[in-house]
Parts: C-alpha cells; structure tokens; sequence
C-alpha cells in the first residue's frame, strides 16, 4: 500500500510578518490557517483533520481546535520532530486521506522567537526536567550553531569540505531572495562576504547561519475529490519518508542526516530518481545542513557535496539543482526556529509555476521537499516529501 | 584562553545518581550491557541493545581522541565543546580545558580531566594529552 497520488496539496500560505510584537503565537497559527483556506478556496467547516507540533501553544491542537472554531476535526496529529515536524505530518495526513480517515487536513506552524528575543542558536536552551540524555550534554554548553557546527567540522575532516564550498550554498539563497520582497535579507553576498563575517562557533560564519524571524504558514493535505473540485492547481503527493537519527549508542557520525533513510523512502514510493527532480526546498538551518543532505538524498556521493554546491549549481537558471528559491531560511524566513512548512510553501509554488518569475523553474514536474528537526549534533528528524503536477 | 567558562551543574535525574557519585570519587564510569558485552553512551539503568537491566559500569581509561570540536567564539568566555571518542570505543560530548583553542584538531590525543561544576559536582572534561 502506497500514498502516491491519493492525495494533495491544496492551499497554501506564508505569514508575511517576520517580527510579530502585537501578535500571540495562536493568532500567528489562525492567520495561516485562514490564509491557506483562502488560497484553497475553502472553508473553516471543511476542515476534518488537524496537525500541529510543538511551536503551537497549550495542548496543541486540542487548544488551537479551541482556538480556530474547528467544529469538523476527526483525525489529529502532534507529531513532534522539530523543525521537520510539518513534511512528516504531510505523509501522516496522506495515509489518514487513503484509509477514508479525513478529507481536508490542516497544518500549521507559527511562532515568535525575535519579539520575545530568544538567543536562539547561540544560547543553550533551558533543558526542562527529568529527561534521560540531557544531564549528559547541557553543562558542555551546547547551543544550536556550535551543534551544527561539529557536524561541519567532522565533514572537513573526513572529505576536505572548506569554508568556501559551504559559502555557496548561502551564495545561492541570497540570489534567490533579492527577488522575495518578504526576505529578511534581500542583499546579494559573495563567498568572501560569507567566510568573511564574523566566526559564531568555528567553522560556521553568521552568513552560514539561518535567520531568526517571526511568524508562521498553513497548508492543507486534501483527497484527489477534493482537489478536483478546487479551481485553484494543486500539488500531487507522490512519495515521502520520515527517520530519526541519533547518537547511535555512543557510535556517534555526524557526517550524515536521517535524509539518508527519509530521502530513499519517499523516492522509492514516487518511483523517481533524484535526477528526476526539477526543484528542491531543503531545510537549511545552516550551509552544513543543506550540504549533508544533498548527499544523503543521493543528489551526489557522499563527501562530494562541497563540489556539487559550488560555483552556482543551486542557483535557478544557472545550476543544476534549483533551491530554496524563496531565500529559504538562510535569507528569507524562518518562522519559530523551524523552517520545514516554509520548504513545502516553495515547493508547492514551484509546481503551480507561482514562484517568483526570475526563480520559477521552467516546466518544474517533479518537486521535492526536505525537513530537518532537532539537532544534527545529538538527535535529529528528518522527512522527505516528492510533489509532482497532476500528469506527473 | 583567558577565564576558563565555570561549568553549569548538570540537570539532577534519578537514574544517574551513581555515575555522578563515581564522578566525585574521580572515576568516570561506563555502562556496558552484560547481555552483549557492549559499552554504550549516555548512560542508561536499561540497556538499549536488549531492553534489559542488565547494565555494568566499568572505569574508563580516561584515554581518547577528539572526534569533533567547536569553538564557541559568541560567548564570554569562549569555551570549546566537543565529541571525545574515548578508547573503549564509545564518544562522548565534553568540554576541551586547559587547551589553546586555536592549536585543537581532530584526531588529537586528550585525557580526562574531572572538574568540579557549579556547586560542586565533578564532570568529566578532557585535556589535551601529555
């Protein structure tokens, strides 16, 4: 049993603020929500199942149910694996869809981290209580970027990746942003502006890192009924895949993302190849993890990354894989610390040919989508969605 | 690196009141599971090979090597993290101390330090070695 092409995405909507001091999360998640609803052309009482993670406040979605007047809820999920939590729930509402479940399932994400001035990637985080592997990591310090940043070092060492292969990938994000009149940062940077401001957590420059922005998206999973009778174009699921990854007991490898395992799933159900792919939005909290996985979805070898994101190759029109055209999370947005739906939102765009005219990808077919959540450094979760149009 | 960063206490979990004890006593413990005879890390009452309680603790060496590290230059002070796979074949995350932050590789000898944390528990932080 498969979930290829028995079901879509239908509505789609990005929250335009990016600092959001007179909006509570919960109103951040109901803006979405109606936005997306617009965008489909339907309404809050079509609504029949509902998907949210840990950024939306209280219960979840039992309070964001409460919240949003949802009357017609049947099927939920809180699925919580980070920044990646909202491509996972993408094949959770598809299987609901193909087992008669839901017809219309509702995701959102939102979040204020910069009104609230959240240090978020270069303070630790408050660990809670009671939690099994924490006791053993929080006193070293471990903050977001420096994470990440032993997953970049530990690459260099064992495949020669530099500075300057990783600076492409942020080279790439900002030629697509200019055009984003929403980006945070619509300036156009160059290798050397990126390996040359200033070091956070060695090896990763502030240009590696994502930015910290407000707000939120919604995008809704639908039947093929459903989609049929919108008069908007939708985005047909084809294939996905989810995995955690870890320490591994203490066998600790950090060259490598769950794409490994997510990635191979969803192309194994979409019957594609990655060369197949026309466009990818790929989760990029920082260079090193769009770099990891774009080997672990197989774009390239593993260790061959840093050659394969040089000299352009993910700038639309120039390159040869099409990404994050909206600026992605390095230069657009990234809404509570979690930049999964937004990867959806772009990808979703680029199947309609909505994506700005100077970033669209000619005849785009076949799109794909890449989450990661959590930490690349200790535990992470990753998820991998192929789109493709209605003839794909 | 001038101040050396004073180390948090480490978050309080009943199931690790032993290997914190041991840590006051000098000696990094590591558990290994007696049903497959396989060190494992963090440390757990439960093994995660078989399910079962059958868990040992066994000093470490204190030997390892530096798996991967990050200096922490946005901080004041600055302060190296870093992964120590240790000799009994399992890694570790840690702090470097007692290093030039700019003379670290990967692949660098270091040994176990164990350092008193804010309060007063001993953590196991690793040093160059020699």
């Amino acid at each position: 049993m498969s979930i290829k092409g028995k079901a879509y995405i239908a509505g789609i909507y990005e929250h335009p603020t990016r600092k959001a001091l007179d909006k509570s999360v919960a109103q951040l998640h109901a803006e979405s929500a109606a936005g997306a609803l617009a965008d489909a052309g339907l309404g809050l009482d079509d609504v029949d199942a509902y998907y949210c993670a840990g950024d939306a406040p209280g219960l979840g979605p039992l309070s964001m149910i409460d919240y949003m007047g949802l009357k017609n809820v049947r099927h939920m999920d809180s699925t919580e694996t980070g920044g990646s939590s909202y491509v996972v729930h993408i094949g959770h509402a598809a299987q609901a869809i193909a087992m008669g479940k839901a017809n219309v399932c509702l995701i959102t994400l939102a979040g204020r981290p910069r009104a609230e001035g959240m240090a978020t990637g270069t303070a630790p985080r408050n660990p809670g209580s009671d939690l099994p592997d924490v006791p053993f990591e929080f006193m070293y310090g471990p903050t977001v970027v420096n994470m990440y940043a032993m997953a970049a070092c530990r690459h260099m060492h064992e495949y020669g990746t530099t500075s300057e292969q990783l600076a492409w990938i942020k080279v790439a994000a900002s030629h697509h942003a200019q055009y984003n009149e929403h980006a945070m940062l619509r300036d156009v940077v160059s290798v050397e502006d990126v390996v040359g401001s200033p070091m956070i957590a060695d090896p990763l420059h502030r240009l590696d890192c994502c930015v910290i922005s407000d707000g939120g998206g919604a995008f809704l999973v639908v039947s093929p009924e459903v989609a049929k009778s919108l008069d908007r174009a939708c985005a047909k699921i084809l294939g996905h895949g989810e995995s955690p990854k870890n320490i591994m007991n203490g066998q600790v490898d950090l060259t490598y993302t769950g794409g490994r395992y997510s990635g191979p799933q969803a192309f194994e159900e979409a019957g594609v190849k990655p060369g197949d792919i026309d466009y990818a939005s790929i989760y990029d909290s920082f260079t090193i993890t769009v770099l990891e996985t774009i080997e672990d979805l197989g774009f390239c070898e593993k260790g061959k990354g840093g050659a394969f994101v040089s000299d352009g190759n993910l700038i639309s029109g120039q390159g040869k894989l099409p990404f994050n055209t909206d600026g992605g999370g390095l230069c657009n947005n990234h809404p509570m610390n979690r930049g999964g739906l937004t990867k959806v939102l772009e990808a979703v765009r680029q199947i309609r040919g909505e994506a700005h005219p100077a970033v669209q990808v000619a005849d785009c077919q076949l799109a794909l989508a890449h989450g990661t959540g959590g930490s690349l450094g200790t535990r992470s979760g990753s998820s991998t969605v192929i789109l493709g149009r209605e003839d794909a | 690196m001038s101040a050396e960063r004073v180390i948090p206490a480490p978050p309080e979990n009943v199931e690790h009141t032993e290997f914190w004890a041991a840590c006051n006593d000098g000696k990094l413990m590591l558990p290994r599971c007696k049903d497959t005879n396989q060190f494992f890390w963090y440390p757990r009452k439960i093994s995660p090979f078989t399910l079962s309680g059958n868990v040992e603790w066994v000093e470490a060496s204190g030997n390892g090597e530096i798996y991967s590290y990050s200096v922490m230059r946005r901080s004041d002070p600055q302060y190296v993290i870093a992964y120590v796979r240790l000799e009994e074949g399992i890694t570790m995350m840690t702090n470097l101390v007692q290093c030039d932050p700019d003379n670290l590789s990967v692949g660098q000898k270091v040994e176990l330090v164990l350092q008193e944390s804010e309060g007063g528990q001993k953590v196991p932080v690793f040093k160059p070695a020699g």
